[in-house]
């Protein structure tokens, strides 16, 4: 009973914040994740990985956001705010460049098919 | 007033699904990243200088901006000097950072939170930590270390720094740690008033770091590329989790999408090798047997020297190679073009036969080769080449092992039987580029090696390509 009560209580929680309707985000992405991903080429999995892992560096945000609420004279937050945001940006740049330089390779197809 | 924030977001977010479809074909592929990354670039100037009220700079703004440009700047530095065959790596490293970053504002979030809570008049209400902002900071806590410590290793592993590490019942004790990071923070969450309340929290990271270490350590560094999929996931996950906390749905929709995407990936990539997750993740490839059920096999192996198979290329009117692992390991794709020029300027047929999982991660050797300009049309995939085997009068197996066992599709008891492989054995003649008889990644003896029709040219792959050219051309 208890254990219920307190699932109940959560939703509850959830609900004055508002974090229902994110909840039925996260179902819907879900779906959304798997039917972009099932029919891709083996060709194109590295690239996917890559490009997936780039995304999720949108983590950065959050770092953001952590700095922006950090007081000035708090210094442990900034300083672990700033690496925060040095790794995400890491992350999101690395992410994006490795991305687009696996997919350089790919590009050159249609013109080696021009010139032979 | 306009929500430029929400909007901001809004765009992201679509663009993030819009991107990730578009890189699910190999015409919109380039353009799909860039649009993710378009979208990551407006979510980002949002979250900098707009609020739900409108335009305001954000505090904190110079050291922000250093950061973000320092990541920048060596971000790209890295991406751009990085090798084509260390690609997996540095995705790897990577997704450790994000991974990383996500601990971080979990740590900074959790004593914002301890700080708030311990003045019970700042939260208007009881001292009792609100239970929907404690479970998205513990997992994102939680995930992203483990996350950040897993991709390390992975990273190390395929830098051959770090090697494998097994020790007997990983299993029972890698599940009783999990149980152990999940009790822990159960009790810091009950004790959090307490004086001590942190020191819980120190061992949930503790225990999270050493999950981590065990998570990632059995594997073979074969692997790893489904590996490193499975961490890109659990950081999409983790970066969800800071979505829930500031409910943010450009994070929440990003970290999910990958979370989700990323899930898929990995089991999709499994599939190609013919193996289940859990068989991957438990570490079974190469522990076991050792070969010790076809090792007596016996016959003998034909050691063949450079000389005679550059003769028999040129005079054969169709050539196929079959690139592996040993290719990528040596950097012998230019080579490996050169040499396909000289045979083409010769009038020999030349082609490539792509594994699904050839080299250690799905499209390896598409990229590589890409890379020293082998023409796209040359590489023809795995059921497109099959029947051409038997037409065909040399085929080079370029460092590639397990993918042209045939015992994958004789022997039942092997570790790899039912997965699809290239039927080189078909050919007329078949030249193995090899460094020594060592197995493959999937620890079995190859009886191709044996057969009667089969010559191995020992040596790096790169050095016995280069004395393959400099023969062909002194014929």
């Amino acid at each position: 009973m208890e254990y219920i009560q307190a699932i109940i209580d959560l939703i509850a929680q959830y609900e004055q914040q508002n974090t229902l309707n994110l909840i039925y985000l996260v179902i819907l992405m879900i779906f959304v994740g798997v039917e972009l991903i099932s029919h891709v080429p083996s060709v194109l999995h590295t690239p996917l990985m890559s490009g997936a892992n780039a995304i999720h560096g949108v983590v950065l945000i959050g770092a953001i956001i952590v700095m922006g609420n950090a007081s000035p004279d708090d210094t442990l937050s900034l300083v672990f705010g700033t690496l925060a945001v040095f790794v995400g940006t890491l992350n999101v740049i690395g992410g994006f460049v490795v991305t687009d330089r696996m997919l350089e390779m790919f590009k050159k197809k249609p013109k080696g098919e021009k010139e032979s | 007033m306009m929500p430029y924030m929400e909007i901001g977001y809004l765009v992201g977010s679509v663009s993030f699904v819009v991107g990730l479809k578009m890189m699910g074909q190999p015409d919109s592929a380039r353009k799909g990243n860039l649009v993710a990354a378009f979208g990551m670039a407006i979510a980002v100037i949002a979250a900098l200088f707009f609020t739900s009220k409108g335009f305001h700079v954000i505090s904190n703004l110079q050291y922000i901006v250093a950061a973000i440009v320092a990541g920048t700047v060596i971000g790209t530095l890295m991406a751009k000097r990085v090798q084509m065959t260390a690609m997996p790596e540095m995705v790897s490293l990577f997704n450790g950072m994000g991974g990383l970053s996500a601990a971080l504002i979990s740590i900074i979030e959790w004593r914002h939170l301890l700080h708030t809570v311990d003045n019970p008049e700042a939260m208007g209400q009881a001292a009792a930590l609100p239970m929907g902002m404690y479970i998205p900071i513990m997992a994102g806590l939680i995930i992203g270390t483990i996350s950040f410590v897993g991709s390390i290793v992975a990273w190390g592993k395929l830098n051959g720094s770090i090697g494998d590490f097994r020790f007997p019942s990983q299993q029972i004790i890698n599940a009783v740690v999990l149980v152990a990071i999940l009790g822990v923070a159960y009790i810091n969450y009950g004790e959090f008033n307490a004086s001590h309340s942190s020191l819980y929290f120190f061992v949930t990271i503790g225990l999270a770091v050493v999950y981590g270490l065990l998570f990632v350590f059995p594997i073979g560094g074969a692997d790893m590329p489904v590996v490193i999929s499975l961490l890109n996931s659990f950081t999409g996950v983790a970066a969800a989790c800071g979505g829930f906390l500031y409910q943010n749905k450009v994070m929440l929709m990003g970290g999910v999408l990958v979370g989700s995407a990323g899930t898929i990936l990995t089991v999709v990539m499994c599939k190609a090798m013919n193996r289940s997750l859990m068989n991957v993740l438990i570490g079974m490839a190469g522990g076991n047997g050792g070969g010790s059920s076809t090792s007596a096999s016996g016959g003998s192996v034909r050691e063949v020297q450079a000389t005679d198979v550059a003769i028999m290329m040129k005079y054969a009117s169709k050539v196929i190679i079959v690139p592996g692992y040993g290719l990528a390991v040596a950097q012998a794709q230019h080579v490996c073009h050169e040499l396909e020029n000289l045979l083409e300027a010769e009038g020999v047929d030349v082609k490539y036969a792509i594994h699904p999982v050839a080299g250690r991660m799905p499209g390896h050797m598409n990229v590589l080769l890409a890379e020293s300009n082998v023409d796209y049309d040359k590489l023809i995939e795995m059921e497109h080449i099959n029947p051409e085997f038997a037409t065909t009068d040399v085929v080079l197996v370029v460092g590639a092992n397990d993918v042209v066992n045939p015992a994958a599709k004789t022997d039942p008891t092997s570790p790899i039987y039912g997965m699809p492989i290239l039927d080189v054995d078909q050919a007329k003649q078949i030249i193995v580029l090899k460094r020594s008889m060592k197995a493959g990644y999937a620890g079995i003896e190859n009886e191709l090696f044996f057969h009667p029709k089969c010559g191995m040219l020992f040596g790096d792959a790169k050095a016995s390509l280069q004395k393959l050219v400099n023969e062909v051309k002194a014929l």
